[in-house]
């Protein structure tokens, strides 16, 4: 059975409140603006947090998919139909704004960086994940199905991101700066920290988020149980 | 041995039924070449160098009409109920995969015998049968394996169809990019050693995939 309010819910929700707050003041009041990219380089901190976001949505994935088929249990499938969502969410965004950002600094919004290539086709396998729990959605083996398809999926990531990088290495490469290598040599303490926190909050707010959108899922469960067990 | 019996009998009875009305190959063979004339038309290719976007064309006869034999493979199985006799035979979930992937790799391979001739015909090419031909086997192995699995998949939900090619294209893309990059390798005469590193990607490519589908191909037939 589950209550109406879960205290540490909200206790989670509250602490992203504060980290979402303080990682909005810090990126743009603390951290200072950068020399060589300006005011734009501001957006990295969310760019930042909501690829991290992503990529532990699609471990989470993987993780609840492999438990789903080993011990058959709702919960898991709940959890991966959950951070499948959420991280598809985070994950656009992440591409969205890193878009933004290249195209003041790369003058292009897209280029074919085995980094940006990995997260595409990763991005793609998500966006397919969730269109077969859509399309499947009235079998009894849509869970399986899922599961199958997020372990295909989380396996298939490692080799994506090998074959990005040998295919880089032979095709001549357009930008030889990548973004990590500007970041890290021009960045100063505050811009650091700032970083940290602007991760952490949306690595928070992934979670809050997560354990909602689970939390609906089996209230949903119930439901149904609930109706079942009327009607009989 | 009883396993490989197995194997053989899933292998036997998907030939015995293509043999019998040949629709999927036909049907392959002719995309296949409609995929040659289509690009033909639309990249110009007389004139620019085969060699170069020969192995894209190529591979995008390959999988474009492979993906419609995949298709075909489950959902045909589907709509005459022999799934279900098949599920009931005391057959191992395994075999089962093994058979059905093996089949789909012959019709595809057979596709693929027939495409590339044409492909040299059509386009004026000397076709370097060594190297290229074990490239193509293996990069249809990957792609057959994981078709079969994710073609089990598909042929379950509402779309079928159209499901496939979204499930399995992202998935494939980088045994999509060694399968092209070798191929152009051979086409151009480059020395293996260019090459080596997309030989390898391939083989961990099929490797873990065989694996994988072998592996949760029962979670997905299982009623």
């Amino acid at each position: 059975m589950l209550r109406t309010s879960d205290r540490w819910l909200d206790l989670l929700g509250l602490a992203t409140l504060i980290l979402i707050v303080s990682g909005l003041y810090m990126a743009f009041m603390y951290a200072q603006t950068e020399v060589n990219m300006g005011l734009v380089y501001r957006i990295f901190f969310f760019h930042f947090g909501s690829i991290a976001a992503g990529m532990v949505a699609v471990l989470v994935v993987g993780i609840a998919s492999i438990g789903y088929l080993r011990t058959g249990a709702r919960a898991w499938d709940r959890v991966a139909e959950a951070s499948a969502e959420i991280g598809v969410v985070f994950s656009t965004i992440g591409l969205i704004t890193g878009s933004i950002w290249a195209r003041p600094i790369w003058g292009a919004w897209w280029t074919w960086d085995p980094r940006l290539t990995t997260f595409l086709i990763m991005w793609l396998i998500y966006i397919a994940y969730l269109m077969l729990r859509a399309s499947a959605r009235d079998d009894p083996r849509v869970a399986r199905f899922a599961a199958v398809f997020g372990i295909v999926g989380v396996i298939n990531i490692p080799i994506v991101i090998m074959s990005a990088r040998i295919w880089r290495g032979i095709s001549p490469v357009l930008f030889q700066q990548t973004a990590e290598q500007q970041f890290t040599f021009g960045l100063t303490p505050e811009m650091f920290q700032t970083l940290v926190v602007c991760i952490v909050a949306h690595l928070v707010l992934f979670a809050w988020l997560l354990a909602h959108r689970t939390r609906l899922e089996a209230l949903r469960d119930e439901l149904v149980a609930l109706r079942r067990a009327r009607a009989r | 041995m009883k396993f490989l019996r197995q194997v053989y009998a899933i292998v036997q009875k998907d030939l015995a039924a293509e043999l019998r009305t040949k629709e999927n190959l036909s049907a392959m063979l002719v995309f296949s070449l409609l995929v040659l004339v289509i690009f033909n038309f639309a990249f110009e290719l007389q004139g620019v160098d085969i060699t170069v976007l020969g192995s894209g064309v190529l591979w995008v006869a390959f999988t474009f009409s492979g993906i419609l034999g995949l298709g075909r493979s489950f959902a045909a199985e589907k709509d005459k109920g022999s799934l279900e006799g098949v599920l009931l035979s005391p057959v191992d979930r395994g075999a089962m995969f093994l058979g059905k992937a093996i089949s789909n790799w012959l019709f595809i391979t057979v596709m693929e015998a027939v495409t590339l001739p044409l492909f040299a015909v059509l386009n004026n090419v000397a076709i370097p049968w060594f190297p290229l031909v074990p490239y193509i086997v293996m990069g249809t192995i990957g792609f057959a394996a994981m078709g079969t699995l994710l073609s089990a998949v598909a042929s379950s939900t509402k779309m079928r169809e159209v499901m496939l090619p979204i499930l399995l294209f992202p998935v494939s893309i980088p045994l999509l990019m060694a399968a092209v990059k070798l191929t152009s390798g051979a086409l151009q005469g480059r020395e293996f050693a260019d090459i080596s590193n997309w030989f390898n990607i391939l083989i961990v490519y099929d490797v873990i995939f065989l694996v994988v589908a072998f592996w949760t191909f029962e979670y997905v037939v299982e009623e």
